[in-house]
């Protein structure tokens, strides 16, 4: 096992960082960064709280290894938020209780971003099918959708 | 409860606070990413604690050889069985595990030894390079294999592998039953399922050896038992210990008992003189378990031509796993929430805790009550099809109406049962609907209640239930001090409208300290719904308590009489004047000669409300029962068993919701919780190895194919709730299974027996429902052509 140096760019800020061959991105950036958003439910792959997004895919942070995000983008739950300020879809799992214990929700925000970012007016369906990846254990995931349709009608809106 | 004041402040606005959908006060670090969960906290120092687990199912621990493991660069501690003063257990008169085995292993998983070492590496080689020396014992897996004539027995004062043995007799069953019109018997079956909560289980300990202190942060939802378990199982004095509780990422009844990581991080700790972080993968919080147990049931009931209940004869068996844990608790719950729903003639039940060589059962999410919630409107709504009653009307044929003493002495103050129904009946389109959809299609009801708290709590020590403190400071911020642990359901959020609604000022102002046993006062924790209900009291009291204490400076202030001022909150008033007073001032004069103010209120549940005196009678009492009713539409594939939920309506009654966003948030997820049991989840073992430890196998439903669940939330204004309230969330989830095998039988005729109603199972219902078909038709025409023989020779 081998020890590289990593260059890449974290929440918008480039770093270079030794890593292990074997380090997975999720504890490079939660032991190595310090960004502890990203959590992890599962043993690997299970559960999609580990979601970050990859030059803006989502992507499952537990089961990538974080060398081979050389030269690649990385967006964490950290990010999301501008001078402190959330962003329409922290706001909306805010206001509409999209998170109870919180747990899955830097996760199930990440998927939906990418999701708006992709279509700004989903339709349920589509949220359905963008989230499938991520458990929640606490909402029944109503409350989960309704966040995701308020943000979006908050882009819409115009907000930010 | 209400103070001399109360009549002075009565003449304030309506509710501002309670009664409004509020976010959680919390929600803006969860949703940002900066809540710090167990496994967040930063420790550069910590060690890596890690568990070994046994390979065998049952066996006698002939020696563990740790010395090489010991030797090892890198490995700090090494502890086993041996380095623990005694045994817990959750319940003080059942306290049979030891946080790592000793003499015996008596399930797949059971932690035998720990290692504290410098990094994850050197943990690993260390757990390695322990050699365990385990002589096989001959295991027992299922519940019938744990009863069966000669079976090994896995505790040596438990005769026949039975924990516990419940025979409670209401009435006179036998003319209960010669009284009906209709009786019927069936038998269930419930699989064994699992909390899941999506936080994977943490602890991260410290001892100073120099003041002989330890700390422990973990993912528990009652910091107090866990308190009590490391003091007890490393011999150390309580006042050494401090509990605090992060960040905690759901429990559902995981992580009230105390769990066997938290207390061997304790004693790494202690053995290293050291921070040592546990992590647990998901693995290990499947082999920890203390989930709801398999369950079988054989449940007899007794119907008049109207639908009234006359009597019930139940007998329920739970395979209980390994060690005691909750279990006596549990099928005590079985017992007593199986008919408390309905006014019933009588009652006779029967209750089996075994002990079995699988991971501890214990409790969950509707602790002992679901499966026999299924049962019982299971076989209510087949008699009522026999009896061409219809559901709903079945349902009110049987309503109590409080005050009302249940048949088992449990105290009902509120019930709006009736409400719910008609609510869940009208937004269904039940009439209009039930009978008249297409093929495969099908609406099904059921009923259900819960506790708002267990009224004897298992830790009996004569305090009051519920104990709250305000702190006033110049600042003008109050600081509520609770021991309540907020895990997701928004316990603190309550508390701060509560409070805040009480001295009627503006949330902002409030700030909660929660869950740390150095500054914040003992709480019995996050467990069966009891926190909205005894702590909301205890904080509704503080802040009385405080109100009258700032009503009188007030008073002085202005040289009234305190019956004069008029409380508002941000400023108060001489009755009929407009000479006033600012909150700021009012703080000012309130501290003027005494300093910072504390104040405390607490909340004892009556006596009345603590069930009746035979034997188990605590277990099933509350203050304050919640209702619930739902419907359930399915869609079923009769080609491939496969059963779509498309929609669920339901209605609970919440006594009044101080916070209509969190109680319908927790009604959903206590109804989805219930629809993950009943369709799909269910642990599996193979000689006693886990088969499903893992979010693949073991399959909670994903957001693709979870339905609608629109929420009617109903007041009953409970006499002791706080503003009325009453438990909001677990009572909903009991009735989704039985509403959804309801619906199933609506949709294809077929009755579920057995749970989950996975497409296998269904599909074999199905498949044998049209061999039975066929083969009564086949003798049909033999017997018809036969009978042709004869007339036509
Ligand atoms: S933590 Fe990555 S999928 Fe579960
Ligand atoms: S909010 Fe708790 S797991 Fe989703």
């Amino acid at each position: 096992m081998g020890t590289r140096l990593l260059e890449v760019t974290v929440n918008g800020r480039t770093r270079c960082d030794a890593v292990d061959d074997a380090t997975l991105l999720v504890d490079y950036l939660r032991r190595s960064v310090g960004l502890t958003g990203t959590k992890q439910g599962c043993d690997g792959g299970e559960c999609g709280a580990c979601t970050v997004l990859v030059d803006g895919a989502p992507r499952l942070a537990c089961i990538t290894l974080a060398a081979s995000m050389a030269g690649r983008s990385i967006e964490t739950i950290e990010s999301l938020a501008a001078a402190g300020r959330m962003s329409p879809l922290q706001r909306a799992f805010h206001e509409h209780l999209g998170a109870q214990c919180g747990y899955c929700t830097p996760g199930m925000i990440m998927s939906a971003e990418a999701l708006l970012r992709r279509d700004r007016a989903p339709t349920e369906d589509a949220i359905r099918a963008a989230l499938a990846g991520n458990l929640c254990r606490c909402t029944g995931y109503v409350k989960i959708v309704e966040s995701v349709q308020a943000a979006s009608r908050a882009l819409a809106e115009g907000e930010r | 409860m209400s103070s001399s004041i109360g009549a002075a402040s009565a003449e304030a606005s309506p509710p501002r606070t309670v009664g409004h959908p509020t976010p959680l006060v919390d929600g803006v670090d969860k949703v940002t990413g900066r809540a710090r969960y167990t496994a967040d906290l930063p420790h550069a120092d910590a060690l890596v604690g890690m568990i070994l687990r046994s390979t065998v199912a049952h066996g006698t621990i002939v020696g563990i050889d740790v010395s090489a493991a010991r030797a090892l660069p890198g490995v700090r501690a090494v502890v086993t069985g041996d380095d623990f003063a005694a045994p817990y257990g959750v319940i003080p008169i059942a306290q049979n595990e030891w946080p790592l085995a000793r003499e015996r292993v008596r399930y797949r998983g059971e932690p035998i030894a720990a290692v504290a070492a410098d990094d994850r590496a050197s943990a690993e080689a260390a757990l390695a390079a322990i050699v365990a020396d385990i002589a096989p014992l001959s295991p027992v897996f299922t519940a019938q294999d744990a009863l069966a004539e000669g079976a090994p027995l896995l505790h040596r004062d438990k005769a026949g592998n039975v924990e516990r043995e419940v025979a409670q007799d209401f009435g006179d069953v036998d003319a209960g039953f010669a009284a009906a019109d209709l009786v019927r018997e069936r038998r269930f079956h419930y699989a064994e399922v699992a909390h899941g909560q999506i936080e994977r289980n943490a602890a991260v300990a410290s001892f100073d050896p120099e003041r002989g202190e330890l700390t422990s942060r973990s993912t528990t939802q009652v910091p107090y038992y866990l308190h009590l378990a490391i003091a007890r199982c490393l011999g150390l004095d309580r006042a050494q210990i401090r509990i605090t509780k992060p960040f905690v990422g759901g429990g559902f009844g995981h992580r009230v008992e105390p769990l066997n990581f938290e207390i061997v991080a304790a004693a790494l700790a202690r053995a290293a003189g050291a921070t040592v972080r546990v992590e647990q993968s998901r693995e290990d919080s499947f082999l920890t378990h203390r989930g709801r147990p398999e369950t079988d049931i054989r449940l007899r009931l007794g119907l008049r031509a109207g639908g009234e209940i006359t009597a019930v004869d139940c007998e329920v068996i739970q395979r209980g796993g390994a060690y005691a844990g909750y279990g006596v608790v549990t099928i005590l719950y079985a017992g007593a929430l199986l008919h408390a729903l309905y006014r019933v003639g009588a009652v006779r039940y029967r209750g089996l805790r075994v002990y079995t060589n699988t991971p501890p059962s214990g409790a969950m999410r509707g602790h002992g009550a679901v499966d026999v919630r299924h049962a019982f409107e299971a076989l209510l709504d087949e008699m009522g099809g026999e009896l061409g009653l219809d559901p709903f009307a079945l349902r009110r044929a049987n309503l109590i109406e409080p005050p009302w003493r249940t048949a088992n002495d449990l105290q009902v103050n509120s019930c709006a049962l009736a409400a719910c129904l008609d609510r869940v009946e009208e937004a269904s389109g039940w009439r209009e609907r039930r009978g008249k959809l297409p093929r495969g299609r099908g609406l099904g009801l059921a009923c259900s209640h819960y506790v708002s708290g267990a009224a004897k709590p298992v830790q009996w020590s004569g305090e009051p239930h519920a104990v709250v403190n305000l702190k006033l400071d110049f600042d003008g911020s109050i600081t509520l001090l609770t021991g309540a642990a907020d895990i997701g359901q928004g316990s603190s959020t309550l508390l701060t409208q509560v409070a805040a609604e009480t001295l009627c000022l503006p949330i902002e102002r409030i700030r909660v300290v929660a869950a740390d046993s150095a500054l914040t006062p003992k709480d019995n924790g996050s467990y069966s719904s009891r926190v909205s209900f005894m702590v909301g009291n205890a904080a509704l009291r503080a802040a009385e308590a405080l109100r009258d204490t700032l009503v009188e400076a007030a008073a002085r202030t202005l040289g009234v009489a305190a019956t004069e001022v008029v409380w508002q909150g941000e400023r108060c008033l001489v009755r009929g004047t407009d000479r006033e007073l600012d909150f700021a001032s009012v703080v000012a004069a309130a501290l003027a000669g005494t300093g910072t103010l504390t104040v405390k209120g607490v909340w004892t549940t009556p006596s009345e409300m603590q069930g009746g005196r035979f034997r188990g009678a605590a277990v099933g009492s509350t203050a304050g029962f919640s209702y619930s009713a739902q419907v359930v539409e399915v869609a079923v594939d009769e080609e491939t068993g496969a059963v779509s939920v498309e929609h669920v309506w339901v209605a609970h009654d919440c006594g009044f919701a101080i916070n209509p966003l969190a109680a319908t948030g927790q009604v959903q997820g206590a109804v989805w919780m219930g629809m993950g049991q009943a369709l799909q989840e269910e642990t599996q073992y193979h000689e006693g190895l886990a088969l499903r430890p893992n979010f693949l196998d073991y399959r909670i439903p994903t957001i693709a194919e979870s339905p609608p669940i629109d929420v009617t939330l109903v007041d009953s204004l409970d006499p002791l709730g706080p503003f009325g309230a009453k438990e909001a969330s677990e009572g909903s989830l009991h009735g989704f299974a039985p509403a959804l095998t309801s619906a199933i039988a609506d949709a294809t005729g077929i009755r579920l027996m057995a749970l989950p109603a996975t497409p296998d199972r269904v599909l074999d219902a199905i498949v044998r429902r049209r061999r039975e078909a066929r083969l009564e038709s086949m003798r049909a025409n033999r017997a018809a052509a036969a009978a042709g023989e004869r007339t036509n020779p």
